[in-house]
């Protein structure tokens, strides 16, 4: 069965991105809301659905482009934030949403993670992080707490986790966010806000993983950890800094920093005053290539 | 008129204006209608170390640097005590009398012109631009002995520093290049002297000249991490990114690099990036990637010699495996070697054609020898507007019944490609494999049934390829006693060998192969057979070219000629070589390098 644009009548809903293959998750995985959370905020956007790319590397939350009724790329693991800026350079009308999870965002792609925050690239970056590879079967991550027993940490963990929140904000991404993935309505509205912000929107959700991490205990875990952020300045950087180096059970959940002073890539890169690079013509004119000729005699 | 052929070499330390000596020699030569190509021997330092620039000039088209040296400018003591030995009998030095105030060199076959530097300069206050003109008075001396005027050298001055460096750098450089000038007149002049004609040429860098092929293919994003030998072409793209329109990225690796390249492409770019080898080996992963996503792009390698971070600075065809065996599995791809600085050009536009019509990449192998060097051309044979052909590319909504398949299993194996953006096309590309409907067959899904289809759809692709690739042609004499066989840059050198040969008596002809992937079995054969005494030449030590043309066509070199020390081939490495296997001792030369830097 060939894949369709459904036609959208009136306003978009979240079953209108939903896509034709049901999710492979395992039954309870903290992705499922995620994933739901997604369809509602490109429906809230209101654009059809050929207007937006989701764009994943590898792991089980990079599985995600085929379960939404988007473009997609689901690419190599680790790249997904290098080929989504590709895409999102080539085609600014695009709405580009990258989702992926913390070995594949933290590890494996840690360097085009740093690079994309600070080039401010306009993406909306989802990590569902669960802090385990959950596709090879529960090992150690970037986010894995220091003591906790994996597969391949069978003594315990003795690294410490990284921040991802603290990392961005240092990192130049301006609009910085956690969410958890059982707080639907704060998650919707995050990614919602992420889209329409110009420029490198983050959100690490908590997305907990009950296969390895506990199917009975990971999520009441959570949720005795988490809190609102309250009383918060999201204009300021060292604010929300403090904030977002609060870990266990005072982990904040919240929009961090919000700069929407500082513009994005694409809006200073003066070759796209012209619109998309994707639809600007091709080749040298005659009097470049003159131009260019006598630059060289 | 007699042909002209000259070579002018220059010694000296970076940061004492080689470059720009030899750019403004290469300016004046193509103003005179002279063709030249140079070479640059050098280290990977900013500052000490030492280069050696050579610049072959001639009145017909030139494509390597040439055996014999007629003048050296030595810029330094180094340079000098270096360099004596490497000019011809009869031809001249010129140095800086100011570095050998005990002894001067000795050498009674050539003649020697010490120009005394300071004295000429002690007019200018400014030390720094005292010392900067040092190279420019040098270069006088030289345009005098081989009869060049002084005016043209002038007007090359004002243009180059008139706006960026102000009148005063203007006047001291013009002013030591005539004290230079009238200074040689006390020396005898070559005999063979610079004649005017046309057309006036233009003059330029290898990677730039390839970069500008992009431009002219139409190349929308570029991007790059910077790596030796590779940089011009990541030079030229930002200095015209935005008269021409051209996104241009530096990025933190060549991961990066390549997979943003790959995500432009999708989005419906003509995208394209360059690297060398360590940073190709980086790219291998997504390269296979662009392939199973069926997107179309263009990845330049200019090789440097291997392994590992290897020779930054100096030349090899080493990476020929490399690019053949890039990435995991089986997956279409096209290799292509340019034979030349401005086949560079062409090669660009043909490839894009290539790939955007079958979507799979497309690898260029270039060398430090094209990349870096600079070559003259007639402004007229440049082909700004190339054929663009985009292949089946779906960018509007149109018929499409409701139904599309991003990789619907066909004859050609090609599948329409929608754009992102495009309405009623919505589809997923993924790296790992997928039916025809873009969903995937791996994991709890595989299906060996759809794997095989989707195996041999990819694949077919390969059959159309081969069949528009031109197979090489046999070049020189029908009836010869040797044939040379060569890929890539090698063309120009390998040629004039061959062209030396026969004058000498070894009749020999030569075939040089450019498309190198895939390989067109039957139609090479018909090529090879024609050829005598069979002897491949190439820039490495274990015959890759070799071992692969035996691979793919089942012919078997008589003998081979290699040179892995990090220089180019001279003419009379491939003639010495020649006369060496032709005894019969031995099938395998590998030539003495005479000159070292």
């Amino acid at each position: 069965m060939a894949k369709k644009e459904r036609p959208i009548k009136g306003a978009p809903t979240a079953r209108d991105f939903k896509g034709d293959v049901n999710p492979d998750w395992c039954p309870g995985c903290g992705d499922f809301g995620v994933l739901s959370a997604l369809q509602n905020a490109y429906a809230k956007c209101g654009r059809g659905n050929h207007d937006h790319l989701t764009v994943s590397g590898i792991g089980c939350s990079s599985n995600l482009p085929g379960f939404i009724h988007t473009y997609g790329m689901h690419t190599l693991h680790g790249r997904s934030l290098a080929v989504a800026t590709g895409a999102k350079l080539a085609n600014h009308d695009l709405n580009v949403v990258v989702t992926g999870g913390d070995g594949d965002g933290y590890g494996i792609g840690g360097n085009h993670f740093i690079h994309t925050m600070r080039k401010n690239i306009d993406l909306l970056y989802i990590v569902m992080n669960n802090e385990t590879y959950g596709l090879t079967v529960g090992q150690a991550s970037p986010t894995t707490q220091v003591g906790e027993q994996t597969y391949s940490t069978p003594f315990g963990n003795i690294e410490t986790p990284l921040n991802p929140v603290a990392m961005a904000i240092v990192s130049g991404a301006t609009y910085v966010a956690r969410a958890f993935s059982a707080e639907r309505a704060q998650l919707i509205e995050l990614m919602y806000d992420g889209m329409q912000h110009k420029g490198f929107a983050f959100i690490d959700v908590i997305s907990p993983c009950v296969t390895w991490k506990g199917e009975d205990t990971i999520f009441p875990y959570w949720k005795e950890r988490v809190n609102f952020l309250e009383n918060h300045d999201t204009s300021d950087k060292a604010a929300a800094l403090e904030q977002a180096v609060k870990v266990g059970h005072d982990t904040q959940l919240g929009l961090f920093y919000h700069d929407t002073s500082r513009p994005s890539l694409d809006q200073m890169e003066p070759v796209l005053e012209d619109g998309p690079m994707a639809h600007q013509p091709l080749g040298v004119t005659p009097e470049q290539g003159a131009a260019i000729i006598k630059r060289m005699m | 008129m007699a042909k002209y052929d000259f070579v002018i070499a220059v010694g000296g330390a970076p940061g004492q204006g080689i470059e720009t000596l030899g750019k403004s020699l290469g300016q004046i030569c193509a103003r005179y209608g002279l063709h030249v190509f140079t070479y640059s021997a050098y280290q990977s330092l900013i500052r000490g170390g030492h280069t050696f620039l050579t610049i072959r000039i001639s009145s017909e088209p030139v494509a390597n640097h040439g055996d014999e040296i007629d003048l050296i400018i030595a810029l330094d003591k180094n340079s000098l005590e270096k360099h004596i030995p490497h000019v011809r009998p009869g031809g001249t030095l010129i140095y800086n009398s100011d570095d050998v105030r005990k002894q001067a060199p000795e050498r009674d076959d050539i003649q020697l012109c010490p120009v005394p530097y300071k004295e000429f300069s002690s007019g200018i206050e400014n030390r720094k631009i005292q010392k900067a003109c040092l190279n420019t008075c040098m270069l006088g001396a030289a345009l005098n002995l081989v009869g060049a005027d002084l005016k043209t050298f002038e007007e090359i001055i004002i243009g180059a520093l008139l706006k960026r460096k102000g009148q005063e750098v203007v006047d001291a450089n013009i002013d030591v290049a005539t004290k230079g000038y009238e200074h040689a007149e006390n020396f005898t002049p070559f005999d063979t002297q610079f004649v005017k004609q046309e057309p006036a040429l233009a003059f330029g860098e290898g990677n730039g000249i390839m970069a500008m092929g992009g431009a002219a293919a139409g190349v929308k994003f570029y991007s790059a991490y910077p790596m030796s030998p590779s940089t011009g072409v990541l030079r030229w793209m930002a200095l015209n990114a935005r008269t021409l329109g051209i996104m241009v990225r530096q990025c933190e690796d060549e991961i990066s690099v390549i997979n943003m390249v790959i995500g432009a492409a999708h989005a419906g770019c003509r995208a394209m990036c360059a690297t060398s080898g360590g940073g190709f080996a980086l790219m291998s992963e997504a390269i296979g990637s662009a392939a199973m996503m069926e997107i179309p792009i263009v990845v330049i390698n200019v090789q440097r010699g291997g392994p590992s971070t290897g020779l930054p600075t100096k030349t090899e065809q080493g990476d020929l495996w490399q690019l053949l065996g890039a990435s995991q599995g089986d997956f279409p791809k096209i290799i292509v070697a340019p034979t030349s600085i401005m086949d560079g050009f062409d090669t660009i536009p043909e490839l894009f054609n290539l790939v955007d019509k079958f979507q799979c990449p497309g690898m260029v192998l270039s060398d430090l020898t094209l990349g870096m060097g600079y070559t003259t051309f007639d402004p007229d044979s440049i082909n700004w507007q190339p054929k663009i052909d985009r292949g089946e590319l779906i960018t509007e909504l149109g018929e499409t019944d409701g139904e599309y398949l991003r990789f619907q299993i066909t004859d050609s194996g090609i599948s329409p490609r929608a754009l992102p953006g495009t309405p009623g096309h919505i589809h997923v590309v993924a790296t790992d494999d997928h039916d025809e409907d873009g969903g995937l067959i791996s994991d709890e899904f595989t299906n060996p049934h759809k794997r095989r289809d989707i195996m041999e759809k990819r694949q077919r692709k390969m059959d159309g390829i081969v069949k528009l690739l031109p197979p090489p042609t046999l070049e020189g004499p029908e009836d010869a006693e040797v044939t040379l066989i060569g890929w890539g840059s090698t063309h120009g050198v390998i040629s004039e060998a061959a062209q030396t040969l026969t004058e000498e008596g070894i009749v020999t002809n030569h075939i040089q192969f450019k498309w190198l992937y895939p390989m067109d079995e039957d139609a090479i054969n018909e090529v090879l057979a024609k050829s005598a005494h069979a002897i491949i030449v190439e820039c490495n030590y274990t015959g890759q070219f070799a071992r692969f043309l035996r691979g793919e066509t089942g012919f078997k070199a008589d003998g081979h000629i290699r040179k892995y020390d990090g220089e180019p081939f001279m003419p009379h490495h491939i003639v010495d070589g020649v006369r060496e296997l032709l005894i019969g001792k031995t099938e395998l030369y590998v030539p003495y390098q005479e000159i070292v830097v």
